[in-house]
């Protein structure tokens, strides 16, 4: 029987827009079929459907300052569902539920410096708040970009990124973990933890918002301890398997000696505060 | 209360198996077990089991169920809610109070339908236990009576079954048999009471805790060096211990395409945390990489998490994976004993 109330059917989106950012990673532009806007926050992700492949958790990319009705997922092709989108043209369409979870706290964010850490593809989620900020420039006091790769050809956003570099309201360093001989690069070459000591850190004001592969976290915690940033100013976003969105089927709880989150609902972003005492958070 | 002849009661059944248009549902004999099954006759129907190889659940929440329809040239996708409306005879008491946990979970985080309105469409005949399982606790659980969370409830006291009334859905099923009720008197409210009175005998005697010290153990032992190690040492990661369990709900959800990979299904399917790739993402990542830390999830969901958050203990007694895992590591009386003992690594 048909039913009208399901949690489970996504609408319909249309691709209009698409653009080849690394040999993995697209960004795709899309349009809901009917018109309706996504109304995300920063920090928040769709669950994006194709019929026959199954679903997948994608961050949404763009601010909801920027390009509105259509919103921009980056995605890198790892899977069944990544990968069947990659093959996709303008104009097809896809499905999108959400959005979901608890996004980044813009609002508290006002007022503060903050300091961006971004590696790999975590740049997708901090670029949707990175563009809200810089749209609400005056809101918000010094910005601090820290956006680490594995090589030159792996960083995206190229556009923006020389931006960033740019304008003399954004401090910004770029790394790669290490750069073959022919290539030209003149950012930092070493991980990204490298970059931190050299940020002006003023501890009652600087917010670390931070995004990347599970392995990074640990290690700029690390740093950041050393800086001795107040935990209740470190925002994660942080990835699990994911298969509702919607905090039913269990696959994205962390657990801890009291109580379990899940990611779907109490995050993608975290406090660390909240957090550092779930063993299997980080 | 009322009260109904056993003869009396089959014809009942009988009449609804032939008459009723919702599926009539009855705990059966299956080789030398029991199961939820279809009734064909009531005198299939065994109110004296002692447990079934598989708790109430499959009827809302399935092992299999369409969640969406599509096909893939035009991309279009419908919803879909399979509701089969049915009478679901011989419920225990604590798969009645699973169920209500159940209710909880999918009332109260988004209002699942696909559950929820398997559950409305649902009327469910409990009966009191005649026997237990070698492996039950649910008397040390709390669950081997209960108030609530049926539309009747049977128990046998002798040559007829009292009826309790738990719901306008009960007493409307009733209505059908009004002719062969009885009014209750003194002897019969007496006997329902002996039978009570008589069930805690039913259950294994070996249970040390109390069930509200549970989540204080189990936080406390959270972290305890080893124990969970030594626990889960001969776990073969299969995930019977998840699937059995009357109060387990996650799942997975997948595509399944017709042969013409143009029409298909977007499935859920029951899953469970105590299989390996439960926790796993991209990049060989998975966050609950050892059979420790999953043994100790499933733990910490049934006897604190789901305490946490609706004040229930989500382990029922049932002894259901007790009994079904192969290794026989899974009974939850050993590992909340150990605890309470203090052995075992402390
Ligand atoms: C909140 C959130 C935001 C995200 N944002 C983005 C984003 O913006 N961009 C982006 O590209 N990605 C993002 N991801 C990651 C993305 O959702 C996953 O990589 C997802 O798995 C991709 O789906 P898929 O169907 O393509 O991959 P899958 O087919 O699910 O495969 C992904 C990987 O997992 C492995 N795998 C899958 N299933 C199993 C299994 N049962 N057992 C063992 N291994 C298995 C596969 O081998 C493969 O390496 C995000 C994830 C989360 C949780
Ligand atoms: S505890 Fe037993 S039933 Fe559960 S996964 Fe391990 S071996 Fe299987
Ligand atoms: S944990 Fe075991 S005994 Fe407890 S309810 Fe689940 S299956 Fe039954
Ligand atoms: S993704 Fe299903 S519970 Fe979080």
């Amino acid at each position: 029987m048909e039913s009208n109330d399901s949690l489970f059917l996504p609408e319909q989106a249309r691709i209009i827009g698409e653009r080849e950012l690394t040999s993995n990673t697209k960004l795709f532009d899309l349009n809901f079929e009917n018109g309706k806007e996504l109304n995300h926050e920063p920090g928040q992700f769709v669950e994006l459907s194709i019929a026959g492949i199954g679903e997948a958790p994608i961050s949404v990319t763009s601010s909801p300052t920027r390009g509105t009705p259509s919103f921009e997922l980056c995605v890198r092709a790892v899977g069944n569902v990544t990968n069947a989108l990659h093959r996709m043209n303008v104009g097809e369409t896809v499905g999108i539920r959400g959005p979901f979870g608890t996004g980044f706290p813009a609002e508290e964010l006002k007022g503060h410096d903050l300091l961006f850490i971004a590696g790999g593809l975590g740049i997708a989620p901090l670029r949707s708040l990175i563009n809200y900020v810089l749209d609400n420039r005056d809101d918000y006091n010094e910005i601090n970009i820290l956006y680490g790769c594995k090589k030159p050809c792996e960083q995206m956003f190229e556009d923006e990124v020389s931006n960033w570099a740019r304008r003399q309201d954004i401090y910004h360093e770029a790394t790669v973990d290490y750069c073959p001989d022919e290539v030209c690069w003149e950012g930092n070459v070493g991980v990204i933890t490298e970059l931190i000591p050299g940020v002006d850190i003023d501890l009652d004001e600087t917010y670390a918002v931070v995004c990347g592969p599970p392995v990074m976290y640990k290690f700029v915690l690390q740093e950041l301890e050393k800086k001795e940033l107040p935990h209740d100013q470190i925002y994660l976003s942080l990835e699990r398997r994911m298969k509702c969105g919607i905090g039913e089927c269990g696959h994205c709880q962390i657990n801890g000696a009291e109580e379990e989150l899940y990611a779907c609902q109490d995050g993608p972003v975290f406090n660390y505060e909240r957090i550092k005492g779930f063993e299997e958070a980080i | 209360m009322k009260a109904i002849g056993k003869a009396e009661f089959s014809n009942f059944v009988d009449e609804l198996i032939a008459d009723d248009p919702r599926e009539v549902i009855g705990v059966q004999a299956k080789s030398n077990k029991f199961a939820f099954d279809p009734l064909k006759s009531a005198e299939d129907l065994r109110l004296d089991y002692d447990v079934t190889i598989l708790p109430p659940k499959k009827y809302f929440m399935p092992q299999r169920e369409t969640l969406v329809k599509y096909n893939t040239n035009e991309g279009e996708m419908t919803a879909v809610n399979e509701v089969i409306p049915r009478i679901i005879f011989g419920i225990h008491p604590y798969d009645l109070i699973a169920i209500q946990q159940m209710d909880k979970v999918f009332e109260e985080t988004h209002s699942d339908e696909n559950y929820l309105a398997k559950r409305r469409e649902s009327v469910l005949v409990g009966v009191n236990m005649k026997n237990a399982s070698e492996w039950s606790f649910a008397h040390t659980m709390g669950t081997a009576t209960t108030d609530s969370g049926y539309d009747l409830m049977l128990t046998d006291i002798g040559d007829k079954y009292a009826v309790e009334i738990g719901s306008v859905k009960g007493s409307e099923l009733l209505e059908e048999a009004k002719s062969q009720l009885d009014d209750v008197g003194m002897e019969e409210i007496e006997k329902v009471r002996e039978f009570k009175e008589e069930l805690p005998d039913k259950f294994r005697d070996d249970p040390e805790f109390d069930p509200f010290e549970l989540p204080r153990l189990l936080s406390e032992y959270y972290g305890k060096d080893g124990f969970w190690e030594e626990n889960a040492e001969d776990c073969l990661s299969c995930g019977t211990c998840n699937l059995v369990c009357p109060t387990c709900y996650c799942f997975d959800v997948k595509d399944v395409n017709d042969i013409t990979l143009t029409e298909g299904e977007r499935l859920r399917t029951w899953d469970g945390c105590m299989l390996e790739a439960f926790a796993q993402v991209a990049g060989d990542e998975n966050f609950r990489e050892e059979k420790a830390a999953r043994y100790r999830h499933r733990y910490m969901r049934k006897g604190r998490y789901m305490y946490n958050k609706f004040g229930d203990i989500a382990c029922v007694g049932c002894g259901r994976c007790s009994e079904q895992c192969v290794p026989d590591i899974a009974d939850p009386v050993d590992v909340f004993n150990q605890m309470k003992e203090g052995t075992n690594g402390i």
